[in-house]
């Protein structure tokens, strides 16, 4: 029986009530890969050595549906790009620890492992151990997703096609999306990048997808600039 | 696409992701990030999503579909319970729902 220290025994504490939530996203996209025509072994090894949902579950759409390979590549690093905020969030709060473990930490960063993380090291002082804290969450949370994919692969190759599961891959983005649109800017953006999407969809290997994005990214940062100019206008105003 | 191909594609997508997410971490101070790239950034994922997911809605096999396809309806009707429930698992269990029924009343 390995013994835990204090910081690892609060990262599991703080980590367990997310742990539930996290199970059918990680089964939803183990049965989208298996719809679009991914082993469950090519599944278990893109969950190693990605690691990252929204990104897995676009990568697998995208070589269904024979995008050219860059951008089944650019569109996994445009998914990703949030990591670098993360990563520049994250790096006063572990710069003391040596490059094995800051690497291990790099690997092991997700949306959760970073907000809980953050949160807790504001409210510690120096000499909390956050390398055990967070490592203890991140295994838990790489050792769930890389369960529950496989899962899903597995179960997804086994359901009969007239359950239309290949549903599950456009179902599960919606799902991911609707939540982010929270203020102006971001509805803008998410309405000019999907607009833009439609009209490029003829172009081959995918191609309007990437340039519909960057055009919805520069539209969004555009109309932050304009709900900042206005004078009087609040920030970050709500769309709905 | 071959295995090795599809193999190829992961680990060369596995080492993109993984360069952002040690990018700060293991490099520190010595990076920068320019203001407006700071802010561009916010705006990725909604735009990204909606670039992947909205031409699902309108075209299937590269034709367009008509206003009354199961799918589109369904995937809208999905869209609201998103707004509403803003749960992965409601949300999908309502679509799927919304898909079946469809096919079994219309299909």
């Amino acid at each position: 029986m390995i013994r835990l220290s204090p910081a690892a025994s609060a990262g599991l504490r703080d980590v367990a009530p997310i742990l539930l939530g996290l199970v059918p996203f990680g089964l939803i996209t183990g049965v989208s890969g298996a719809a679009a025509g991914i082993t469950a072994i090519d599944m278990v090894f893109m969950s190693a050595v990605v690691y990252a949902g929204a990104s897995q579950l676009a990568a697998v759409s995208l070589m269904a549906a024979s995008a050219a390979p860059w951008v089944v590549l650019l569109s996994v690093g445009l998914i990703n790009l949030r990591f670098l905020m993360y990563s520049a969030s994250l790096a006063p709060w572990v710069q003391r620890y040596g490059p094995g473990a800051r690497a291990l930490i790099a690997y092991l960063l997700v949306d959760h492992t970073y907000a809980l993380s953050v949160i807790r090291y504001a409210r510690e002082d120096e000499s909390f151990d956050r390398r055990d804290y967070y490592l203890a969450m991140g295994v838990v949370v790489w050792l769930q997703w890389s369960v529950m994919t496989a899962l899903g692969a597995v179960l997804g190759a086994q359901l009969p096609a007239t359950l239309q599961l290949d549903f599950a891959v456009p179902l599960s983005f919606l799902a991911l999306l609707v939540p982010l649109v929270t203020t102006r800017p971001t509805l803008v953006a998410a309405t000019a990048g999907g607009a833009l999407a439609i009209v490029l969809a003829p172009l081959p290997y995918s191609l309007g997808m990437v340039i519909a994005t960057l055009v919805g990214v520069a539209a969004g940062t555009l109309a932050e600039s304009v709900v900042r100019g206005r004078p009087g206008a609040p920030r970050g105003v709500e769309a709905r | 696409m071959n295995r090795p191909d599809v193999w190829l594609m992961i680990v060369l997508a596995g080492a993109i992701t993984f360069s952002h997410r040690a990018a700060f971490i293991m490099l520190g101070s010595r990076l920068r990030m320019p203001p407006l790239l700071r802010r561009s950034l916010a705006y990725v994922p909604a735009a990204v999503l909606a670039a992947i997911v909205a031409p699902a809605l309108t075209v299937r096999s590269g034709v367009a579909v008509g206003p009354f396809d199961v799918r589109l309806i369904a995937l809208l009707g999905a869209g609201v319970v998103a707004w509403r429930a803003r749960n992965l698992l409601i949300t999908f269990i309502a679509g799927m729902a919304l898909l079946w029924s469809g096919i079994a009343l219309f299909g």
